[in-house]
């Protein structure tokens, strides 16, 4: 086990503690940046999103996890990120004018949301979100001379500099990975600043932050801003990852699956946000997987255990039959958010921690450590 | 002209007049108690001059500046911090992230440079940090720095809530029933900071306080509240022996 | 003139359809604070079972209604078993996160038991329209609004005339005082999903001829029952009627005389205005913490 010495202020400001961090966090980013030349297209297609989800997600966790600010609405806000990208590339805007342009008008939209939100608390606010990211789908499949309606929208090659950076390039998987370090860079600053500790102590009490010289209104327009202007910049990086945005893409769905992404990591934690899209973005690899071997594997299986050659093709045919059923994705989803959130409530990242907290007590690491206590729940109407 | 002053001041919710024309002065570097039965509006006037409510009536003033109208988030900012009867603390932030909350008053840092922590913001950091060093030096907190809020004990919170509100170094500091929920010896070390805050930080402190050995102990003067009015105001031992308090409080 | 009474009442049915899902949410917030996101796919199940017991197995229609009713509640107690207890008592959001995943688990697998086609129960309303002069109202429709009507009411009256009801709001105001006054709280909240179920089992039942079976009807009312209930202010039985309604008769008046494309927003631009200047819904309580 590892024991920190304190000898200075920075000991407690530094983003990395001790050298432990520096080892692994350098050894990750050089397995990152060699990706491209160890896996598949296809797989790098995959991570590509995994950076994309992810960015929404440390988007989102600024709102939510840290400022306590529920939003089902943040698919919104990469929809008007990536209409905002598709409409000022037809002027043949530059790359970083319309990423920075994007950014900003979602952060100000986000902003102009935040208002009405300041009263609302809980359920109010959740519904509140949904309803803007309705109107705001609506309002994409209406405005038909900017948006082009339920048509949709092409949304060409990114060119920077000149240079084309097609969605499947090397450099495009850099480009994300670069803007969602600079993300996470960003947001630990802002976490070990006065803002950061503003948002945590108005998750954990208004009343006390108010009386701590805290604008809670002003911080939580902030929060609103930030969290929407960040999902703004990933909407143009997901508009030119699918080249073409229609408004069925933007739904609750979508909003849904955003929270997934940093309830399955693990609200708490910067680390949850990555964790979570890895997670949500390898099922569909994992789904085709299940389609298309499983129910071979299952029959052989079935066969070794003495089953007779006819029942094995009916289990295989009866396997593959479920496996391709339709909406059998809803299910799984179904299920990976209930299981979750019963047995794992603090996420992969939680998951993670009482794995080393395992090895760094070995032998003494008790189960009781983690152990859920008894909750009696008082009435949060009151807040 | 006093250092803080309140004018007739009132809060009605409805028909029920929770603080009614309650007038008082507090002068500089004193301790103020307020004692009275339970929902004689002690906790009350403390929330108007905190701001959760605005009053019906009055006025309130702090260094000859009106702040009635000022919004909840300036009256720290003004100098005057506050604990709260039923511990408000950040449950789920680290002690030493709840103290430096209580320095967001001094915090002046803009949003992009902290994005960017640049050197200023860092050295900002350090400042703060320090600062916060001293309160924690000064109520023995060293043991708590890095745990959780959620794990601790009452009475630590209770200690920890006082730092906080000393962390934005007040002038005026306003504590709610400090000893509330307190053993003996924890409301020993009370009443020495109390003093201590009074004499080494030179704080005024205006307190809400019902256990009679503390007020005595640190008190400079005592103001007697009940149904919202105020019944005597003097001494600890004039106030104790007022034949209204002792009628309020026996019932007779 | 008349183009509008036919849409008022047109939007009243509607909005007691709506009302009718939005009962089950407010049930169950107001005994255990809880939204429960999956009502809509609770609604959808008790449809499916409708379906089972009176077209598959061929029950006479009210036979198979209470059989459906009856085997929803058991559901409701079933997922409040399996998925809730064990989080009873834990933040709002982890609960409704997993309520959010029993919605879907719910669709899709009703998608996959009873397939994706639209199925149809053939009801004793099915048929026949009431004519009060040139106003023309179908039975089906009329139908919901007596059902919302009566649950409405009984279910007032229960929370606030009986023990029991009294019991459940006690547990949701605070769980551990309830359990020290002797309130069985977890047999309350077990009791409060099954009548939620029911209820959602029989907006299920009466709705098959209307809006047909099929497994995303729940998602598509749930999203409109959903802002009725936080309209009329979460936890109003009443508020949910009346938010049910404006709901409804906002979306037919949209429906009617503002251009296409209003019909689906209307009711969520009322709904951010009226939060905007109400932050508690119309029938909420505002309260403040003390400090």
């Amino acid at each position: 086990m590892r024991f920190i010495f304190k000898t200075d202020y920075e000991d407690d400001i530094r983003l990395l503690p001790h050298s432990g961090y520096i080892w692994t966090y350098g050894t990750l980013l050089v397995l990152l940046a060699l990706a491209p030349f160890m896996f598949s297209s296809y797989i790098m297609s995959q991570i590509v999103f995994v950076c994309i989800y992810a960015t929404v997600g440390v988007g989102l966790l600024i709102l939510s996890g840290f400022t306590g600010q529920a939003s089902l609405g943040h698919a919104a806000f990469l929809a008007i990120g990536a209409y905002t990208a598709g409409y000022l590339q037809q002027y043949d805007v530059p790359f970083p004018v319309y990423f920075l342009g994007a950014g900003l008008l979602t952060g100000a939209v986000g902003a102009l949301v935040g208002f009405p939100a300041l009263r609302l608390q809980g359920i109010y606010l959740v519904i509140a979100t949904i309803s803007f990211a309705f109107i705001v789908e609506e309002i994409l499949a209406r405005w038909e001379s900017v948006t082009h309606g339920n048509e949709g929208m092409r949304v060409k090659t990114l060119s920077l500099f000149g240079a084309a950076i097609p969605r499947d390039s090397a450099s495009f998987y850099y480009l994300c990975l670069g803007f969602l370090i600079l993300i996470i860079v960003g947001t630990l600053n802002l976490m070990r600043s006065p803002t950061g500790r503003a948002f945590i102590a108005i998750r954990d009490s208004e009343t006390a932050a108010r009386s701590m010289g805290v604008n809670v209104a002003l911080y939580k327009v902030k929060a609103f801003a930030i969290s929407a202007a960040i999902t703004g910049f990933a909407g143009v990086l997901f508009a030119h990852k699918m080249t073409f945005i229609s408004p069925e893409m933007f739904t609750l769905q979508l909003s849904i699956e955003f929270i997934i992404v940093i309830l399955i990591g693990g609200t708490f934690s910067l680390h949850g946000a990555v964790l979570g899209a890895i997670f949500l973005v390898m099922i569909d690899p994992f789904l085709t997987y299940l389609k298309d071997d499983m129910p071979g594997i299952i029959a052989g299986v079935a066969a070794t255990f003495g089953a007779s050659k006819a029942t094995a093709s009916n289990i295989q045919s009866n396997v593959a039959a479920f496996a391709s059923a339709n909406g059998l994705k809803g299910a799984i989803y179904g299920v990976i958010i209930m299981v979750f959130v019963l047995f794992e409530p603090l996420g992969l990242y939680g998951r993670w921690l009482k794995i080393k907290l395992f090895f760094q007590l070995f032998p003494l690491y008790k189960r009781a450590t983690f152990k859920r206590q008894k909750i009696y729940v008082k009435s949060e109407r009151n807040r | 002209m006093s250092y803080f002053r309140a004018e007739n001041l009132s809060l009605h919710f409805g028909g029920l007049k929770a603080v009614d024309s309650v007038s008082f002065a507090v002068e500089k570097g004193e301790i103020l108690s307020i004692i009275g039965p339970n929902g004689a509006g002690k906790s009350s006037i403390f929330n108007l001059i905190s701001r959760i409510y605005p009053p019906t009536h009055g006025k309130i003033f702090f260094e000859d500046q009106d702040i009635t109208q000022e919004p909840a988030y300036d009256i720290a900012k003004l100098g005057i911090a506050r604990t709260f009867q039923n511990i408000e603390l950040f449950e789920n932030a680290t002690v030493l992230s709840n103290l430096l909350v209580g320095r967001h008053r001094h915090s002046t840092t803009s949003l992009w440079q902290e994005l960017l922590f640049l050197p200023g913001v860092r050295s900002a950091e350090k400042v703060h940090r320090r600062r916060v060093e001293q309160v924690i030096e000064f109520l023995d907190l060293e043991p708590y720095r890095d745990k959780l809020i959620s794990g601790l004990p009452y009475g630590v919170r209770k200690v920890i809530e006082l730092a906080r509100a000393l962390c934005s170094e007040p002038k005026l500091i306003l504590l709610d029933e400090p000893s509330s929920g307190l053993n003996v010896e924890e409301t020993d070390d009370m009443s020495f900071w109390i003093r201590d805050m009074k004499s080494e930080l030179g704080i005024t402190v205006l307190m809400v306080e019902h256990d009679m050995s503390l007020v005595n102990r640190v008190s400079d003067r005592v103001i007697a509240l009940n149904y919202g009015k105020v019944l005597a105001m003097g001494s600890p031992t004039e106030v104790q022996s007022h034949p209204d308090v002792v009628a309020a409080y026996l019932g007779a | 003139m008349l183009d509008f009474v036919q849409q008022l009442v047109s939007g009243i049915a509607l909005g007691c359809v709506y009302g009718l899902i939005a009962l089950g949410f407010v049930l169950i917030y107001k005994a255990t604070e809880v939204v429960n996101f999956a009502q809509g796919d609770l609604m959808m199940m008790g449809g499916f079972f409708g379906f089972t017991f009176i077209a598959m197995l061929g029950f006479n229609y009210w036979l198979g209604f209470a059989c459906a009713v009856l085997a929803m509640a058991l559901f409701g107690m079933l997922a409040e078993r399996v998925v809730v207890r064990p989080i009873l008592g834990y933040p709002q959001f982890s609960i409704i996160m997993v309520t959010i995943g029993l919605g879907y688990f719910l669709r899709s697998m009703a998608g996959i038991i009873w397939g994706t086609d639209d199925l149809k129960i053939d009801t004793p309303f099915s048929t026949g329209v009431l004519r009060l002069g040139s106003l023309v109202l179908a039975y089906d429709k009329l139908s919901v609004i007596a059902a919302t009507v009566i649950l409405c009411t009984l279910l007032y009256l229960f929370f606030n005339r009986t023990t029991l009801g009294t019991a459940m709001r006690a547990s949701s105001e605070n769980m551990l005082a309830a359990y020290y006054m002797g309130i069985p709280v977890k047999r309350v909240v077990s009791i409060v999903w099954a009548i939620s179920a029911a209820v959602a089992g029989t907006a299920g039942v009466l709705l098959a001829p209307i809006t047909f079976v099929h497994s995303n009807v729940g998602l598509v009312l749930g999203l409109k029952a959903f802002p009725a209930a936080v309209l009329g202010g979460f936890g109003s039985i009443p508020g949910a009627l009346v938010g049910g309604v404006l709901i409804g008769v906002i979306e037919s008046m949209a429906g009617f005389y503002l251009p296409q494309g209003w019909k689906d927003v209307a009711p969520y631009v009322v709904l951010l205005a009226v939060l905007l200047l109400k932050p508690e819904g119309l029938f909420g309580l505002h309260v403040r913490k003390k400090v």
